[in-house]
């Protein structure tokens, strides 16, 4: 019997979301098990390291790898795949821009740390303990992996294939994606796999949008009761949708949640943020300063809420601090 | 501004060398957006009238102020800008008669953004400059150009390296 092709599935920093994700294709996932050897899923079966290192180069046909690259440990294993691996596709949006962890990049590493372990409520920690690289308990030397000052996308550390949209991506977008490399019918290298449209084109609300947005005030959803049927932007709620990408077939949307953002840009947009800014805020109505900047108050946080899944992305890439 | 600026070292294209072959201090690089009618208009008057005004602009025609994408803005300073620049047709004089409008309400939301990613404030301006005020081109690019030098150096393409300097294999 001819060898199946082997497949790694590998988890950087991420929520586990993504893992779920994989579950989530339901019955579908025995016909991925059937057609392939996974040889790597740290979430669900026992392989370690060494496992991986034993493997000849670029004899696992395709790594999965999700979550933002956040340590020093995560850039090791990325680099070790990389190697091992023909074809590696950046696993949902934490990988492809940072997703909520890069959120971090609006903060310096000296201050995350002195919050976790100094300030957060609740802490006890009155020697003001912290993880170090290298300690010594009974006679051993333990060490840890270091803490980056930024976190990164999967791309801004290696070179990556495809790349799967989401937070996490959808059931669907996957099966695609393992259909389209078990068959070998792979799309051009670099392509993101998920239709390259604004999320708007496939909402069920997007007949009532209309041309003129007229914008006088911004919403926050506990503020309002949300219309079932209705654009979400005009009713005042920030959505995301005109800067996405779709493919997710508007789930938010049509569970009378505003997108928000997680499918990243489409192919002609170099930042998401940015890009909404452009295409939403022209359609403020007032034409003055004053009034102007107070419809913005509605937005306390527009940085979290713009580049909510891709800081890392942004073409400033960080918070300079 | 903050310590980094001090901290990172100017690109290799910031430092002029002077008559006496000593570095002198960076001049600010400052990216312009004008609009083809009016502020655009502007500076050629600038420029037949004779005024004087500060070299340490690059101007890019556009034809009107709301071609200005804001990823315009954040790409010229991820490419090494100093400041960015943006004249338009004052309110109610637009070409295009709501382009400008549409400008004021992205970039009110743009400079909030900046000012988020400590950008200082200085280095972004939006300016309405009819095509008759080639006198207020000369006021707007000398002010500029003399608080974004005392900013120093923003210089993100050096930052990009030396932030990815501590990955083991920096690519």
């Amino acid at each position: 019997m001819p060898d199946k092709p082997k497949v790694a599935f590998y988890w950087c920093a991420s929520c586990g979301g993504c893992e779920e994700a994989v579950v989530d294709l339901a019955e579908d996932i025995l016909k991925v098990v059937e057609a392939v050897d996974i040889v790597l899923w740290p979430v669900a079966m026992d392989f370690k390291k060494t496992d991986v290192e034993a493997r000849s180069d670029k004899s696992i046909v395709a790594a999965f790898i999700n979550g933002a690259i956040r340590t020093s440990e995560q850039e090791e294993w990325v680099r070790l795949l990389r190697r091992k691996s023909q074809v590696v596709v950046s696993f949902g949006a934490c990988a492809n821009s940072g997703g909520i962890p890069a959120l971090a990049n609006q903060f310096k590493k000296e201050d995350i740390l002195k919050f976790v372990y100094e300030d957060a409520p609740g802490i006890d920690n009155p020697k003001k303990t912290r993880p170090q690289l290298e300690s010594q308990d009974e006679g051993r030397t333990l060490t840890l992996p270091e803490l980056r000052a930024m976190v990164r996308s999967l791309d801004q550390v290696i070179d990556v294939d495809y790349y799967l949209p989401g937070c996490p991506p959808t059931p669907k977008i996957i099966m695609a994606a393992v259909g389209a490399l078990l068959s070998g019918k792979l799309p051009t290298r670099g392509a993101v796999l998920s239709p390259d449209v604004a999320l708007c084109e496939e909402c069920p609300r997007k007949d009532s949008k209309p041309a003129d947005l007229a914008l006088t005030e911004f919403k926050r959803p506990h503020q309002v009761q949300i219309d079932p049927e209705k654009c979400l932007l005009a009713q005042g709620l920030i959505c995301m949708g005109p800067a996405t990408r779709g493919g997710c077939e508007a789930l938010c949307p049509a569970g009378n949640m505003a997108c928000t953002g997680c499918f990243g840009p489409t192919s002609r947009v170099k930042d998401q943020g940015a890009k909404f800014v452009s295409s939403v805020f022209s359609n403020i109505v007032s034409k003055e300063e004053k009034e102007i900047d107070s419809v913005l108050d509605g937005i306390p946080d527009p940085i979290g809420t713009f580049y909510r899944y891709g800081l890392s992305k942004c073409l400033l890439r960080r918070k300079l601090n | 501004m903050n310590k980094n600026s001090e901290s990172v070292p100017s690109g290799k294209g910031e430092s002029l060398p002077s008559r006496h072959g000593g570095p002198m201090p960076a001049e600010p690089k400052i990216v312009a957006f004008f609009c083809n009618w009016c502020t655009y208009t502007a500076a050629d008057l600038a420029g037949v009238s004779r005024l004087k005004y500060a070299p340490n602009v690059r101007v890019i025609r556009v034809m009107c102020s709301g071609r200005v994408d804001p990823q315009f803005v954040l790409d010229a300073f991820a490419r090494g800008a100093d400041g960015v620049l943006l004249g338009g047709c004052h309110p109610g004089d637009c070409h295009y008669a709501e382009g400008n409008y549409k400008t004021l309400r992205r970039m009110r939301m743009l400079a909030r953004m900046l000012k988020d990613m400590g950008i200082h404030d200085g280095r972004f301006r939006l300016e309405w400059i009819s095509g008759a005020e080639g006198d207020k081109v000369k006021a707007v690019v000398n002010d500029m150009t003399a608080k974004v030098r005392a900013l120093g150096p923003l210089n993100m393409p050096d930052r990009f390296k030396e932030w990815d300097k501590e990955m083991v294999h920096a690519r």
